[in-house]
């Protein structure tokens, strides 16, 4: 796993993006389902330990692109998606690559929190145990704990551990979500709205952690919000009618984007 | 940018009036409406299963006392090995002249002269004929036994039954009723010496099929049945089980698959005889299976079962929240680990309602065993399912059928035993449900 230091983040930060790597390449992605075409040869490159945000009205394809990233379409049916993604080296709808594999590399956070109807402790270590990433019960404890303490949930559930997920409040089981997807050591975490279903301050908690995972992770993350695209990410790429219309440092797409739809989005004059 | 906030169109409200008619009433009304017609919807059923339950309770619970006489039997010599020849012919146990012994025991009992025949024919008819064997068994398992005196238990004849229960009207012309007055004044002279009396009636449970009421109950059927429940269950769950994940998690969605699904509905409609029929067919004409054997009936009632199962479990796995697959998918589980560890153990409440109702549905299920022949009569126990054997439901088919006054009640009790089976089996199914609900 490639993890910088978090000195090299703030100087790679202050050097602009242009200069991180890229983590994963999308080239000439299109997306149909069935016969409807979803995004239309959509170029888009997601740098490494970087937040990138996806933003546009709704319908226009960004949460279609980030499912292409794990290949979460496969599930649904009719779908195809055509173009190269590469994860690293790797083309990751190359037929020797395995699907399971992928999304143990590329993790997911989904809009309504959805823990396991299990316990908070197997609902983390669900992950490490089908993926053997631990052996002994003390590996599985380590893992459970060191995941939960990164989502910041573990001072407020280390006295319940055995209690179901499905107890905890909104946001809580969104941050069990996130330590769920962080126990398997993915390298890249996708964040399918992750907020949309929180309060504010919950909202303040994961955008938080967010910023946090980014030492360690590189996050995706589509959201309806111009405001948390603004706090949370330092990349942002804007979808319209299935067209990537622009993505650029999100500094410069908030104050002075390149292009007039994007201007008139953030603006609200559509959307 | 919209056009409702231009100042140009404008809504004019009306003026509010404190009597403005929204219907609010007529609301109430429709809905106070709806409830009665619920409440009364729910009376209507509550009566009726009230009432069936009084009819059948109430002509069924004598079903469960049996009318005994306890005789001192004097197991002569005489009478059972006349010859001496026990210890070289195995026979003459099996074959002595035990109505006689019982005979004997009576009118000694009575106190009846033994040369006036049809005195001594009316007081041994008042034990029943099932006595012969009673007393055969008791030699043959202990033949030190003869040339002793022991009180035996006899089981009194169904009629002597019904009218010590009350159940002949005893006003009724001697000639018109199979009771004489004879036999209930000796009737009414043993209960008070207390050698006729009511007691708990086990041989409901435990006998086979007889003509002869009071030596017939529902111990084969009930076993025959248990076999083919047996054979459901362990046939019907896995197969419907593993056809619906298939159906609803694998399978591609097509014509081919479309068709199946509409066939699997339809099969859970057709009558049950049709299933009876295909058994005929194919298990005993075709593949040559013995007939009236519970493993027969087992299958068709497997296949009469499985549309019902696969419905049932195809509806629980649909109600399992999509999110929950594309949580396990999301962190690199397999399809296969996604429904076994997850979706699988989602569904189990709602796949095991719908086996224990289709077991139910089987159990209480008469006619497609009348085509394969389980509508037999069988006195003996079946020692595997391949035996020749019968069902709850038609044993109580066939003792409807049946005109002896003993038998109405014996009908009821045999379906109070069937409906003990089936609120068994429901209290099974909702223990389960609470077991694997709580599981989170």
């Amino acid at each position: 796993m490639n993890i910088m230091s978090e000195a090299a983040v703030e100087k790679a930060l202050d050097q602009k993006m242009n200069t991180v790597p890229y983590k994963m390449i999308g080239k000439d992605v299109s997306v149909y389902y069935g016969e409807k075409r979803a995004l239309f040869d959509v170029n888009l490159n997601i740098r490494e330990n970087t937040v990138t945000a996806l933003i546009g009205p709704s319908g226009c394809g960004k949460s279609t692109f980030l499912r292409t990233l794990n290949r979460m379409n496969d599930t649904i049916e009719n779908c195809r998606v055509t173009g190269k993604i590469t994860l690293d080296e790797d083309d990751i709808y190359d037929p020797t690559i395995d699907v399971v594999e992928l999304r143990a590399r590329v993790g997911m956070v989904f809009q309504k929190p959805n823990p396991f109807p299990k316990s908070i402790y197997d609902n983390v270590a669900y992950g490490p145990r089908i993926h053997g990433l631990a052996r002994t019960k003390a590996d599985f404890d380590e893992i459970v704990e060191t995941s939960l303490q990164k989502a910041g949930l573990f001072n407020e559930v280390k006295d319940r551990l055995h209690e179901p997920g499905t107890g905890l409040s909104g946001g809580q089981q969104q941050r069990l979500c996130i330590a769920r997807a962080v126990a398997v050591s993915p390298e890249v975490i996708l964040m399918d709205e992750p907020c949309s279903a929180l309060d504010p301050i919950a909202t303040a908690k994961v955008e938080e952690l967010i910023h946090e995972l980014r030492t360690n992770f590189t996050i995706v993350i589509v959201t309806h919000s111009m405001q948390q695209a603004a706090r949370v990410s330092q990349r942002t790429a804007m979808f319209h009618l299935g067209n990537l219309v622009e993505e650029n440092d999100t500094d410069k797409m908030f104050t002075n984007p390149d292009d007039q739809r994007t201007q008139d989005y953030i603006m609200g004059r559509f959307g | 940018m919209t056009d409702i906030a231009s100042p140009t169109v404008r809504i004019s409200a009306r003026p509010a009036s404190a009597k403005r008619d929204i219907g609010i009433k007529r609301r109430y009304a429709a809905e106070r409406r709806f409830r009665a017609y619920g409440i009364a919807a729910i009376s209507i059923g509550l009566f009726f299963l009230a009432l069936l339950l009084w009819t059948v309770i109430s002509n069924g619970y004598t079903a469960f006392q049996q009318t005994t006489i306890t005789l001192p039997i004097e197991f002569t010599e005489k009478v059972i090995d006349p010859k001496g020849e026990r210890t070289t012919d195995g026979k003459v146990l099996m074959t002595a002249n035990y109505p006689l012994l019982v005979r004997e025991a009576l009118v000694k009992q009575l106190g009846i002269d033994a040369s006036k025949r049809p005195l001594v024919k009316q007081a041994t008819d008042m034990v029943s004929a099932s006595s012969r064997t009673l007393l055969r068994d008791l030699v043959v398992a202990d033949p030190s036994i003869i040339g002793k005196t022991v009180p035996v238990t006899l089981l009194a004849e169904a009629n002597i039954d019904s009218a010590y229960k009350g159940q002949i009207d005893l006003k009724v012309e001697e000639s018109k009723r199979k009771v004489k007055d004879q036999q209930v004044t000796w009737m009414n002279q043993l209960a008070e010496a207390g050698v006729l009396k009511k007691s708990f009636n086990t041989g409901i449970f435990t006998f086979g099929a007889s003509s002869r009421p009071e030596a017939a109950g529902v111990g084969v059927a009930a076993l025959g049945s248990f076999y083919m429940m047996l054979i459901v269950l362990v046939l019907s769950l896995p197969i419907g089980v593993a056809a619906s994940i298939y159906l609803e998690e694998f399978a591609p969605k097509n014509r081919l698959t479309d068709l199946i699904e509409v066939n699997i509905n339809n099969l859970a409609a057709v009558p049950s005889i049709v299933y009876g029929l295909l058994g005929l067919a194919v298990f005993i004409n075709f593949a040559g299976m013995p007939r009236s054997a519970a493993v027969v009936g087992g299958f068709v009632l497997t296949l009469m079962t499985l549309p019902t199962i696969i419905i049932a479990t195809r509806a629980a796995l649909k109600a399992v929240p999509p999110s929950i697959r594309s949580a396990a998918l999301g962190l690199g589980a397999s399809k296969m680990q996604t429904i076994f560890h997850h979706v699988l153990p989602l569904a189990m409440p709602g796949i095991l309602t719908g086996t224990i109702i289709g077991l139910a549905h089987a159990l209480g299920e008469t006619a497609p065993l009348l085509l394969i022949g389980m509508v037999a009569f069988v006195v003996d126990y079946p020692g595997s399912p391949m035996e020749p054997s019968t069902a709850l439901p038609v044993q109580i088919y066939m003792w409807a059928n049946e005109a002896e006054r003993a038998f109405v009640e014996r009908t009821s009790g045999a379906i109070i035993i069937l409906l003990i089976f089936l609120v068994i089996m429901n209290l099974g199914a909702i223990l389960l449900r609470r077991r694997f609900e709580r599981r989170w």
